[in-house]
């Protein structure tokens, strides 16, 4: 009996130790991760990087400015467009809707969230590119937006159903509209989430590739206003990293060095923003 | 959230300052063989006219085939000349035809990364047919071997590499293919895309040389500037008049000279397996397709006025990226052809 | 729930014996009716996705029929479509994924919901949701410069010397494909099978464990053989999850994957994955049949995610229920 509680013993101290093995590997992948990236990319970043264009093929030199500007347009349209559709239809849900809707249009939600980003990149493509016989920035900022709906509607909904019934009973009773309420109280009290919302879905579609390739399509020079085809980074990244050419891998790197640091420094302000004011009580 | 909502509108407000700036800009796709030349090209011009910006991005030639029918790019970019369903297709869906234009003439060249050799390999009709059609699989193959003797060819896994998507360089190679096997023309054919007996796909060109660099052993086929540029040993081909020929300006411009004097009025035309002792047999004529009706005036004049410079002040840098002039006569009737862009 | 709209504190006349007007001028209708439109657009957009699959795909639909899921060829030239080369590369690759995420992610999960101090927890936790929101393109540069040359060089090499006689690891190993895809695929989800794991063990009601171990179990008996079957099927929640997540990835797979329509026993073999093929010919496409037959591609990769996602949630859904609630023994 002792020696077959010893060996359960062994067997209960292994088994947590390869679990405590597991989560160290998969932690580890982050700064692995990290670590290759400014290793390779910190060394090729330059003022080039940042403010030149692109050369021409097989000549070194070159930059990625009109890439940064690019992503840059590309997700302020995508916040322009996605933001309101979210955030409104998430107010419907949390105050206006009936059960049986607030069902269809969550189910809705959770299906565009679950989209594959390349099939959204189709559906832009039939509906904007198509049909205006155009590659440009708006069918860009479209597939992406579509991204940050989902994200955006079920995160704001989740903090405005969690503002307590006693602040919109109080604002009821001093004879305030169901729509003053809304925008005087409760969306204030539940801003932190809703802006950490918004923020980890501008993070998520800030990386996406695959809706830019059939929409952005790509530009060598500036693009200038909305409706040309534009550069982005992380279709840039694409294109150079498959290439033979050793600058442009470097580029590369630099590229995503860039990207990652903004994602990951976006991702840690959502989370900071939303443990300083808790809304939501912890599952 | 008023801040946020600043920084929004100040990008922008950015963005339309871009908008502001009265530059033309043209979008142009397709071809990954002339990049280098085209990207050359229109830095070029951009600088000798800085109000015009020709964006070229390369897809693949079945790529610029694709997005000039749809008309979602200004002009298309296509080593494999249209077929006459693409053509009936443009003109079905336009109403007016489209027009192909040769650039440069280039040439597809066997490229390998073998560790240890370092030689040029002599490849015969055979070599090439067998070693695509998956019957030849390692380097050490008598078919292989008996051309260069004297080359330690050791007995690995020959890794073909082949192009991934719609591409003007695989119908330059697939044509030649099918010109010299009987085996490959009826199992295979010839396209921007097919059905690949065996190997790896590679995106463009660029994908394609970057995997051959990277992986030992493999074989494809590139765009001589790709293969120069990174400094990627190619062979030498044996061509119609049995002799091993390496792709250079001299044999490019060779292969083209029958095709000079008789170039149909379409310019569309094969010169892969062109007769010739001196002629490099997997050597193409690459096309700018522009839609012969081009309602916008000043994309129109800017487009005609790209293609007048590139058969005139353009041919003078082809040849640094390798690259051969177009024949005269070509240049002389292509000209001509312009007038017929309304 | 919208349980507000029951509580009218009755400061004033109730809301059906006022006028439509001054119900108006209150902004309420109004706010009720954009926010409504916005709500609908959102299901209006969705629906249009289906829609525009269904017709987009109209040709090889009536061409092939269902015959387009049982052939292997991949043929334009002769303009014939088949889809299985895709699935099965796409199957494949999310199997390997899988294979290896599953076991790594539930331990780490394990680890963190039953071992680790709560600090120590959420810190492991934070990493690991900044790794689920590194960006696919990003994977796909690691996995061409960093994954795939160390296959190459060490670890097929490794894996033919001790296991070459298996059928998965016959044949040269180039680096690229299906097996490195899979690795690549496998660090991506592993974030999503923890995250969700954890949750669901940590919301594993306290009694069940202190009743295992007041029995004489030791710490890993009470984890392994009570809490973790408490929570299967959140936990087969996080699986189908990070399954959806694996089948729809694009840019790190159709990197180091080897873009050939191949259907092959060995993992050292190149292959494709719907994903990926799209992405690669959908701008070349030339001719409706071959355009639309990866439009059908897309609508077979979207119905599978689907279906996926659906059973990840309910199975979520389920235990945290179980968990909360009800127990059912």
């Amino acid at each position: 009996m002792n020696s077959g509680l010893r060996w359960r013993k062994f067997v209960s101290n292994f088994m947590l130790t390869m679990t405590g093995v597991c989560a160290v590997v998969a932690v580890s992948a982050l700064f692995f991760i990290l670590g290759y990236l400014v290793y390779n990319g910190g060394t090729s970043i330059s003022w080039n990087f940042f403010t030149k264009l692109p050369a021409p093929v097989g000549e070194n030199g070159g930059g990625m400015a009109n890439a940064i500007l690019g992503s840059a347009k590309l997700l302020a349209l995508a916040t322009l467009f996605g933001v309101p559709v979210g955030f409104l239809g998430a107010v419907y849900l949390a105050e206006f809707s009936g059960a049986k809707i607030a069902f269809i249009v969550r189910y809705a939600a959770d299906l565009l969230n679950g989209t594959p980003s390349i099939v959204i990149g189709i559906f832009a493509y039939t509906l904007v590119v198509h049909p205006f016989h155009r590659y440009s920035t708006y069918a860009g900022g479209f597939a992406l937006g579509l991204m940050m709906i989902p994200i955006t509607l079920r995160s704001t909904e989740e903090f405005l159903l969690a503002v307590p019934r006693t602040l919109r009973e109080g604002a009821m009773a001093l004879g305030a509209s169901k729509w003053k309420t809304i925008v005087s109280v409760i969306v204030p009290a539940a801003y932190r989430g809703i802006l950490t919302a918004i923020l980890l879905a501008f993070a998520r579609v800030a990386g996406e590739t695959a809706p830019l390739l059939f929409t952005a399509l790509g530009n060598r020079y500036w693009s200038h206003g909305l409706n040309e085809p534009t550069a982005s980074l992380p279709v840039m990244i694409y294109t150079y990293a498959i290439s033979a050419y050793d600058d442009w891998h470097r580029q590369a790197w630099a590229a995503g060095l860039v990207l990652l640091t903004l994602i990951l420094v976006i991702n840690i302000v959502a989370r900071a923003i939303l443990s300083r004011g808790v809304s939501v009580p912890r599952a | 959230m008023k801040r946020f909502a600043a920084v929004l509108f100040g990008t922008l407000g950015l963005a339309a300052f871009f908008v502001a700036r009265a530059a033309l800009s043209i979008t142009g796709a397709g071809a990954t063989f002339p990049y280098p030349m085209y990207s050359k090209w229109f830095d070029e011009y951009h600088k000798k006219d800085s109000n015009i910006e020709i964006n070229y991005q390369s897809i693949g030639s079945g790529g610029g085939i694709k997005q000039v029918t749809e008309g979602t790019v200004d002009f298309g970019a296509s080593d494999g000349p249209m077929n006459d369903d693409q053509l009936k297709a443009y003109q079905d869906k336009h109403g007016f035809p489209i027009l192909h234009f040769p650039t440069v003439l280039g040439a597809d060249v066997p490229t390998y990364n073998i560790p240890g050799v370092t030689q040029e390999l002599n490849f015969t009709q055979d070599a090439l047919a067998g070693i695509f059609l998956g019957k030849i699989t390692k380097w050490n193959d008598p078919a292989i071997t008996s051309s260069n003797k004297g080359v330690n060819l050791p007995a690995n896994d020959i890794l073909v590499v082949h192009r991934a998507e719609g591409s003007g360089t695989t119908y330059i190679w697939t044509d030649y293919l099918s010109k010299i096997s009987e085996e490959w023309k009826t199992k295979v054919g010839k396209a921007t895309a097919v059905k690949w007996p065996v190997g790896l796909g590679g995106q463009g060109n660029e994908g394609v040389s970057g995997l051959i660099k990277q992986t030992p052993n493999s074989f494809g086929y590139v765009e001589l500037i790709y293969a120069i540029q990174n400094k990627m040993p190619y062979g030498r081909v044996r061509n119609s008049s049995g002799e091993f020929i390496k792709a250079d300006l001299a044999s490019v411009t060779a292969a083209a000279a029958g095709a000079a004097k008789n170039m149909p009025d379409d310019f569309r035309v094969s010169i892969t397996d062109a007769p010739g002792k001196a002629a490099y047999p997997i050597s193409s004529f690459t096309w700018l397709l522009i839609p012969s009706k081009i309602p916008d005036a000043g994309k129109r004049d800017a487009i005609k006025g790209f293609v007048k410079w590139a058969l005139a002040d353009g041919q003078n840098l082809v040849e640094s990226l390798s690259y051969a002039k177009l024949p005269k006569e070509v240049v002389a009737k292509e000209t001509k052809a312009l007038d017929m862009i309304q | 729930m919208a349980a507000t709209s029951t509580i009218v504190p009755s400061a004033g006349p109730t809301v059906s014996s006022r006028s439509f007007l001054s119900r108006l001028r209150d902004g309420d209708e109004i706010a009720r009716l954009v926010t409504f439109l916005f709500a609908a657009s959102v299901v209006l957009v969705t629906l249009l996705i289906v829609y525009e699959l269904w017709l987009g795909s109209v040709l090889p639909r009536h061409k092939f029929g269902f015959a387009f899921f049982r052939t292997s060829v991949w043929d334009p030239v002769f303009e014939e479509f088949g889809a299985l080369p895709f699935i099965y590369g796409t199957l494949v690759t999310s199997a390997v994924a899988l294979l290896i995420a599953v076991p790594l992610g539930i331990g780490a999960a394990i680890f963190l919901a039953e071992l680790a101090p709560a600090r120590v927890s959420d810190t492991l936790e934070f990493f690991i949701d900044l790794l689920a929101a590194v960006p696919s393109v990003i994977y796909g540069v690691l996995g061409i410069f960093i994954i795939v040359p160390l296959m190459r060089e060490h670890i097929q090499p490794a894996l033919k010397d001790t296991l070459g006689f298996l059928p998965i690891f016959k044949g040269p190993g180039y680096g690229i494909g299906l097996l490195t895809a899979g690795i690549v695929l496998a660090i991506m989800v592993i974030p999503y099978i923890i995250s969700v794991s954890r949750e669901v063990l940590l919301s594993v009601p306290r009694d069940q464990r202190e009743a295992a171990l007041a029995l004489g179990s030791t710490r890993w008996e009470s984890t392994w053989k009570v809490v973790v079957p408490f929570a299967r099927t959140g936990i087969m929640g996080s699986i189908f999850l990070a399954l959806a997540r694996a089948l729809g990835e694009t840019m790190a797979v159709t990197m180091v994957i080897g873009n050939t329509p191949l259907i092959s026993a060995s993992l050292f073999s190149p292959g494709d994955s719907i994903a990926s093929v799209i992405a690669s010919q959908f701008k070349e496409a030339t001719g409706d049949l071959y355009t639309q037959s990866l439009i059908e591609l897309g609508l077979v990769l979207f119905l599978l995610t689907f279906i996926l996602n659906g059973l990840a949630r309910l199975l979520i859904v389920v235990t945290s229920q179980r968990g909360s609630g009800t127990r059912n023994a």
